[in-house]
């Protein structure tokens, strides 16, 4: 069993009237099983109310499931008394990057989370400083948060988790509110943390480019998971994708049009060199790009670029 | 005009009134405060001025910013002035219609404007030197006896630094929501001040919205850090007395007792 197990994961909102009376049930999660191993870089995928923010919420025990179990390193969501102990072990950093940095100054933010673990004084500076460090904040220890870009205010929330020395970072779709650099800058120091320091990384995002690194992507829809594997395994399936209106990476989607095409390409391509690799083989194998064709002729330029 | 208002802003500089212990600043001023309302005479003015003029010269903020702060209460004053010279009793200067200015009046205005002025410039001079941390720290541990009574000592000190912390982000938002009204035509600058006043509820209604919205998403962010009230959390910096807070604390006792001294003399 890995670090977050869910087996037969429920979870409605239920909405009520004025009198207490139920009014209406909205099922957000429908059975979800889940094993996610210590390490791991995880990808959960999914469009707009597909359940998993839910899902995330209930990894951290914001939310407690309203059927099946949920457990964090083997302790369980449910159980009143391990709440504390699993948002230790599974820290959370959310999508808005101003909602979520309680200090003044940087060092006082990241601070925060040790100082409500009462861990002492001294070792709480130790532990600011370096997870300041690690996502390399360090310069900007006595700053003041209003003055720092979306993707550094993520980088001090990262931090702000870190500091409470957790085993699993859940990222909810921590760069939906950045541009395009605050993205680079905010899954670079993830993945730096994944590998560097071991630390599970369970990233939940609407940005495909950003699961191509994943180790293992997870496909939600109306609250269930309904693809999984590696990126590859998943990004094969651009049918499938569409229909579940999401996206797949601009290369993947290049490399399936000219599939349609009549080019012999493997599936699930990902990244820009495997399809160069891909379509010299295809030139080897004497098949030319038709100069007449529009797609044909920015594949070209794509080659040999 | 919101802009004009220094309580609450920090001026960062590097003077013994800004490493001063927030206790000791917290404690100076109340004892400031107390004095100014026992001015009567002279020589308690002048005392009361050498303090001030000794703690902004020692704070090494430009006396100017610490003025910037009377601007707001620049309405008031005026109001204070005219009905204290107006509707005081006493021996009459002069006389129009039905309004009767004394010298008594005249007098009682300056003392009240110079209260009020004394009063803004000693509470500025605390704020602008303690930054709202600390201040906030200072505070929860200064009233830390009322925990016996059961009084929410940390949570008080805790929403009050809450709420420094999201006054530029509010007040950002409201300039955007203002902006994103003002491409659509709405008016807030013309019109007379009901008018004006009217014309702001849109602004407040989103406004409200979306503050809810951020403290909804920050009591979450807060939790998922553990956060459960003041119970078993330790300090990430500590208040601790140096010898320049205990020297403090001297100093303000001995203007304490000074006061105490005027007032049994006289």
């Amino acid at each position: 069993m890995g670090i977050i197990n869910a087996v037969k994961l429920i979870y409605d909102y239920v909405t009520k009237d004025e009198r207490g009376d139920v009014e209406n049930v909205t099922s957000a999660i429908r059975g979800v099983d889940l094993d996610i191993q210590a390490g791991q870089f995880i990808a959960i995928l999914g469009h707009n109310g597909s359940g998993k923010s839910t899902l995330a919420k209930q990894m951290n025990a914001l939310l407690v499931p309203t059927g099946g179990t949920l457990t964090v390193k083997g302790m369980d969501t449910s159980d009143e008394k391990n709440v504390w102990n699993i948002r230790q072990t599974a820290g959370m950093v959310f999508q808005n990057p101003d909602n979520q940095i309680i200090g003044t100054i940087v060092e006082e933010d990241v601070g925060f989370g040790p100082e409500n673990l009462g861990v002492p004084t001294k070792e709480i500076w130790d532990r600011v400083y370096d997870s300041l460090k690690r996502v390399g904040m360090m310069e900007y220890c006595d700053h003041s948060p209003n003055k720092l870009s979306g993707g550094q205010k993520q980088r001090v929330a990262i931090a702000g988790t870190m500091a409470m020395k957790p085993e699993c970072i859940v990222l909810d779709e921590p760069t939906a509110m950045l541009d395009p650099n605050g993205r680079k800058e905010v899954i670079g120091t993830v993945r730096e943390l994944n590998q560097k320091e071991g630390v599970t990384v369970i990233l939940i995002t609407h940005y495909m480019d950003e699961a191509i690194q994943a180790d293992q992507v997870y496909v939600m829809d109306e609250g269930q998971i309904v693809l999984s594997g590696t990126p590859r395994e998943v990004f094969s399936q651009v049918g499938r994708l569409k229909e579940l209106r999401l996206d797949v990476p601009q290369i993947t989607e290049l490399a399936y049009e000219l599939k349609k095409e009549g080019f012999p390409l493997p599936d699930g391509i990902l990244t820009a060199k495997e399809l160069e690799d891909a379509l010299i083989r295809c030139k080897e194998q004497g098949y030319h790009v038709k100069a007449k064709s529009g797609e044909a002729k920015h594949v070209d330029k794509d080659r040999t670029s | 005009m919101i802009r004009d208002i220094t309580i609450g802003q920090y001026y960062p500089a590097n003077s013994i009134i800004h490493r001063l212990d927030p206790r000791v600043k917290l404690m100076a001023t109340v004892v400031f405060i107390v004095s100014v309302f026992l001015i009567h005479d002279l020589v308690g003015f002048l005392i009361a001025t050498a303090a001030l003029g000794a703690c902004i010269w020692l704070s090494k903020v430009p006396v100017r910013y610490m003025l910037k702060g009377l601007k707001v209460i620049f309405i008031i004053l005026i109001f204070t002035v005219l009905l204290n010279m107006m509707f005081t009793p006493g021996r009459e200067i002069f006389r129009f219609y039905f309004i009767r200015v004394t010298w008594e009046g005249v007098i009682l205005a300056g003392k009240t404007t110079m209260r009020l002025v004394y009063l803004i410039v000693g509470s500025t001079i605390m704020t602008l030197t303690t930054t709202p941390n600390h201040l906030t720290d200072g505070l929860e541990k200064a009233l830390s006896p009322l925990k016996k009574l059961r009084f929410p000592v940390h949570e008080l000190s805790m929403t009050m630094s809450i709420a420094l912390r999201f006054i530029p982000i509010l007040l950002e938002e409201t300039d955007k929501i203002m902006k994103a009204q003002q491409a659509r035509c709405a008016d807030f600058e013309s019109g007379n001040l009901i008018h004006r006043v009217k014309n702001l509820i849109p602004v407040l209604v989103p406004l409200f919205i979306s503050a809810i919205r951020r403290a909804n998403d920050l009591a979450m962010a807060m939790e998922a850090r553990c956060y459960h009230g003041g119970a078993g959390r330790t300090k990430m910096k500590p208040l601790i007395y140096n010898r320049r807070d205990k020297i403090g604390y001297a100093v303000v006792i001995a203007y304490l007792i000074l006061w105490i001294v005027l007032i049994c003399v006289f």
